[in-house]
């Protein structure tokens, strides 16, 4: 083993360092300050680095040494509520170790090695366990309980296991052979953890958000890509989302966006409540934050670090979901780490393994039989920011190949401030069959027809809408003028919702129903009155249509709606018709 | 004493290859010296054992392969001091005022450190800039980034003034320190910035960095880092609100590509280098407010958007990285609109935390997204007009195409020293809505239009 390593060269993030014995993805400490990096190339006896931190000032012939690991995130207890960099640093740490800015060449480990858990042991001495095996647990926060697992490379026979107050680098348990383990495990970010079985994903998660839930669910266990230009709200629904999923664990990447961002989040999560528990949502989710302004090498290396801790709780048997905002920050660094590699560049410059890259990112989700037997799920949702808004570049395209749903935002709609912006007739769900079962059972019978017709009103809608911009819309015959505004109200009554309204930001699954419902209930009898010989003009004044406008709004919405739908019902009455 | 290096081995466009040289640090500061006894500055890009690239800041004119090389062995710093208010320095740091040179209290790398995310405070404290269309519909908040996106001939100048003039937080007598960069501006417009600041004294709390359109490229990449660091060092040593003025984004993203052709690098889209997004996030992202200190960095960028194409790699990368735009359209300057601010694909993504009843007042967000809808209706039926003729329009829709042209004349339009305060703007606001049926304000709580609809106002 070469140890006399040192540097050759240094451009920007990435170092070649010459004298190393290296594997490719070791981890090397680059220079006097001993700069956290990985090894992404060996040519030769040099090997090129790409480093995670500043490398102003460094200089060629500083030594180098390898710490003969791959990146690795350390797994444990303590994980959630913790608000990391994109190689697991925890911020707060850092903040005290360096003050306000981010400096550089400062270690610190991801896992408080002071704090001390109680460790209930889940399995006795003499029993036979198994890489994966749950052997005790920890009640991380109030509501989650964190499984202590066997790494899944170990197994053996319990010869000790112990029972008490530990720290997460003490050991609690140890196997045959003298195998020792403790509460905190490591794993190499970009190797998947190993699962029992894939399986099918067969329940939504429900996120509160009616175009979502209503439209274009996710299951639990899929994939879903949302780009849209800047400015169509891509943050604000991944902050949805992280906010309201019914999920166990959150997992949320703010890669290479914006600080003040990040900060509004840091600052919000802590003080929301889960709206299951009404503990903090803090108490329940992971977030990485690198921002644009901090290294590059660590932007690359953020999404891999969330989705192992993804991983690591679904291992444990619970339903995880991650959100990725942005992957084309992701994909940007990968491009510019390629290019200072000088490698031949693929489509618009990004390196010709970005499609790999994405899709082994992405097929990282699913719903698993884990291999202690139990099932959990990874949700990745996924924000693309494809530039000047057009879907048709590389990282759109590429992610659009893999997910099974899209929701696709409209700048349009966001200029109009129709929030959230989400366009009902380019985006899709591959989903809605397969959760069909579970919407008739957990929702409504009527909640599939109630839907597709819905959909096939806007889908109406937009058709009538070019012939409106053509000839006007009091040119068109009466029913059809009632369609359009049936369409409207679905528009601006059920898709559109408040993200900052305190009632409106979470809408459950009934109160969902319910509402479609009713504008579908009004849509009906207007249609009949309209048959029935009821002027168009008449039924447009209609006072109840006004008053659905606003019932979303409403603390007590049961209430609410029972008063409109029984006006609703004098209102039809009282117009007559036959 | 560090050595000098007569090691030249090629000089392409304004980077020099240097052989044989001791160990040099990335990105150090390179001083040259001409056969002729001039100087010019640099700074390492690329170093090895072999040989150092060093990107020349005032051009390669003149170099060859006699000149000497010097590496100070320490990164570019910027001397610092409360006394840069008042002055005015070049592109590259060095006085042009004929003042005395800076003393410096301290030398900062104009590098700047990423702020801790964890440290940094969510921006919220509202800045009244006196314009409508920005207070009312896109509000600018302390520590926030928010570039104005223009085109060539349009008056983004002026409005860069007239906020950097009128701009205040409410109910505070602190002023803003100015920080202004040129970067490969003409004279002229140099000369306007600064007859303004004279005009209206706000030279003395001012700094002024300087690089025209005439000085080299090369060091339009140091002026917004130069402008930044005296920018943070006033806000975080000194306590100062300070409202930073880049102008022109545009010459800045030019350089970076000029830079990235010379060192042949694989070009990015339209030729700018991959690592745009990175490079301008690091500018603009130094930006904000940290928690424990008083200051506070405020970016008023101006962008000329080439083409006025919203979606050239320029605004884009742009527009993913700050916290909104505010948009001038070229149609309502025709128009005669002053100032020719589209609300439409303007935004300010901060407007949310720095309004409401605390902060402005309770109705704000609810007249805001109602204006925008209106508008955003209006606009669209001004199509269909062009199309089938008014008479063919409903009653409703007639309405909506009015209160289009009045939100215009009314509510966009003001004068250039006219500072209407955030009730002025939200009453108005109000006096326009009025002009539409009441049932289809669906974006406001009928609270509020109880409260201050005019139709409403004061009866009970």
């Amino acid at each position: 083993m070469k140890t006399n390593g040192k540097i050759y060269r240094i451009s920007g993030p990435v170092v070649i360092i010459s004298g190393l014995n290296t594997s490719m993805f070791d981890v090397v400490k680059v220079g006097n300050e001993g700069l956290m990096g990985e090894v992404i190339g060996i040519e030769g006896d040099k090997s090129t680095v790409q480093v995670y931190e500043e490398t102003s000032g460094i200089r060629p012939g500083e030594p180098v040494e390898n710490t003969g690991m791959p990146l690795s995130v350390e797994l444990g207890p303590g994980l959630l509520e913790s608000i990391y960099d994109g190689i697991q640093r925890p911020l707060p740490v850092l903040k005290t170790k360096m003050g306000d800015f981010i400096k550089r060449g400062v270690f610190a480990d991801g896992l408080s090695r002071e704090k001390q858990w109680d460790f209930v042991p889940t399995a006795k001495k003499g029993d036979k366990v198994k890489g994966g095996d749950i052997i005790g647990t920890v009640q991380e926060t109030q509501n989650i309980e964190h499984r202590i697992m066997v790494p899944p490379d170990m197994s053996g026979t319990i010869e000790e296991i112990k029972k008490g107050k530990f720290k997460v680098d003490e050991v609690v348990c140890t196997l045959s052979g003298g195998k020792k383990l403790t509460m905190m495990q490591k794993w190499p970010v970009r190797k998947p953890r190993p699962v029992g079985k894939k399986l099918t994903p067969n329940k939504p998660l429900i996120t509160g958000q009616r175009i979502l839930d209503g439209l274009f669910p996710v299951a639990k266990g899929g994939t879903a890509a949302i780009p849209g230009p800047f400015g169509s709200g891509k943050t604000v629904t991944q902050q949805q989302l992280a906010k309201w999923s019914d999920t166990e664990i959150v997992v949320y990447i703010g890669c290479g966006e914006r600080g003040n961002e990040m900060a509004d989040v840091l600052n919000e999560f802590p003080e929301l409540e889960d709206p299951k528990t009404g503990r903090p949502l803090m108490e329940r989710t992971v977030l990485i934050a690198n921002t644009s302004n901090m290294p590059v090498a660590a932007r690359e290396a953020s999404v891999y670090t969330g989705i192992t801790i993804a991983e690591y709780y679904r291992d444990m048997g619970y339903d995880v979901s991650l959100m990725a905002d942005s992957t084309s920050r992701w994909a940007e660094a990968m491009r510019e780490i390629s290019s200072r590699l000088e490698e031949m560049p693929g489509e618009e410059g990004y390196p010709a393994y970005l499609a790999a890259r994405l899709s082994e990112f992405y097929e990282r989700s699913g719903r698993v039989q884990s291999l202690c037997g139990k099932e959990g799920s990874i949700t990745v949702i996924g924000a693309v920011s494809p530039p000047g808004g057009d879907f048709s570049e590389p990282i759109t395209q590429n992610t659009l190949r893999i997910v099974k749903v899209f929701w696709a935002l409209d700048a349009k709609l966001a200029q109009r401030r129709h929030f959230p912006a989400i366009n009902w007739l380019n985006s899709y769900s591959l989903y809605t069959k397969a959760l069909g079962d579970w919407y008739k059972e957990n929702v409504s019978p009527e909640w599939q027809k109630l839907r597709d017709d819905a959909m096939e009103l806007l889908q109406k809608e937009s058709e009538l809408q070019e012939i409106v911009q053509l000839v006007g819309s009091d040119a068109l015959p009466e029913d059809q003028q009632l369609t359009l505004e049936i369409a409207r109200m679905i528009r601006e009554y059920f898709l559109q919702q408040n993200a900052y309204h305190e009632v409106d930001t979470f809408c459950p699954m009934d109160k969902q129903f319910k509402l479609l419902k009713s504008i579908t209930k009004w849509g009906n009898m207007a249609q009949s009155a309209l048959e029935g010989g009821v002027q168009i003009e008449d039924i447009m004044k209609s006072k109840t249509k006004d008053d659905l406008a606003k019932v979303k709004f409403e603390k007590d919405f049961d209430t609410a709606l029972g008063v409109i739908l029984k006006s609703m019902d004098e209102e039809f009455k009282s117009l007559g018709g036959k | 004493m560090t050595k000098e290096y007569k090691t030249i081995r090629e000089i392409a466009g304004p980077l020099i290859f240097v052989e044989k040289t001791d160990p040099v640090g990335y990105n150090e500061l390179v001083n040259i010296t001409l056969p002729d006894g001039s100087t010019k500055r640099g700074q390492v890009l690329d170093t090895s054992e072999d040989i150092v690239v060093v990107q020349v800041f005032e051009g390669a004119g003149g170099l060859n392969r006699d000149s000497k090389v010097k590496f100070t062995g320490e990164t570019i710093k910027l001397p610092v001091s409360k006394n840069l208010l008042g002055r005015i320095l070049s592109g590259s740091g060095e006085p042009l005022d004929g003042g005395p040179r800076i003393v410096p209290e301290d030398r900062l790398d104009i590098t700047g450190a990423a702020i801790n995310p964890y440290a940094r405070l969510p921006p919220k404290e509202f800045i009244q800039t006196g314009i409508s269309t920005i207070d009312g519909m896109n509000t600018l908040v302390r520590g926030q980034k928010l570039p104005i996106f223009s085109g060539s001939g349009l008056p983004h100048n002026e409005i860069a003034l007239q906020i950097a003039r009128q701009a205040k937080v409410r109910g505070s007598d602190e002023q803003f320190a100015v920080v202004f960069a040129a970067m490969g501006i003409t004279n002229e417009e140099a000369q306007y910035f600064m007859r303004d600041f004279e005009r209206t004294g706000a030279l003395e709390r001012a700094v002024v960095f300087l690089n025209l359109a005439n000085d080299p490229a090369v060091e339009r990449l140091i002026t917004p880092r130069l402008a930044l660091t005296a920018a943070e060092y006033l806000a975080y040593e000194h306590d100062m609100h300070v409202l930073v003025i880049l102008t022109d984004i545009t010459n800045y993203c030019e350089a970076l590509r000029q830079m990235g052709a010379a060192r042949e690098e694989v070009p990015g889209r339209r030729g700018y280098p991959g690592y745009m997004y990175t490079d301008l996030a690091s500018l603009y992202e130094r930006a904000g407010v940290i928690k424990g200190r008083k200051g506070s960095v405020t970016q008023f960028s101006i962008l000329s958007m080439p083409g006025d194409d919203i979606t050239h790699p320029i605004p884009d990368l742009s527009g993913y990285i700050t916290e909104g735009q505010i948009v001038i359209s070229r149609e309502l300057h025709r128009k005669g609109i002053y100032p020719p601010i589209n609300v439409l694909p303007s935004l300010s993504r901060l407007m949310n935390s720095g309004i409401g009843a605390t902060r402005t007042r309770e109705d704000h967000k609810a007249v805001s997204d109602q204006l925008y809808a209106a508008y955003a209706e209006g606009k669209d039926l001004r199509g269909l007009v062009a199309i089938v003729g008014k008479d063919a329009l409903s009653d409703r829709d007639k309405k909506f195409l009015e209160f289009a042209d009045m939100f215009e004349d009314r509510f966009v339009r003001q004068g250039v020293d006219e500072n209407r305060d955030i009730e002025t703007t939200l009453d108005l606001g109000w006096e326009l809505l009025a002009s539409l049926p009441e049932a289809q304000l669906t974006r406001i709580d009928n609270k509020y239009i109880q409260k201050y609809h005019p139709a409403h106002k004061g009866k009970k």
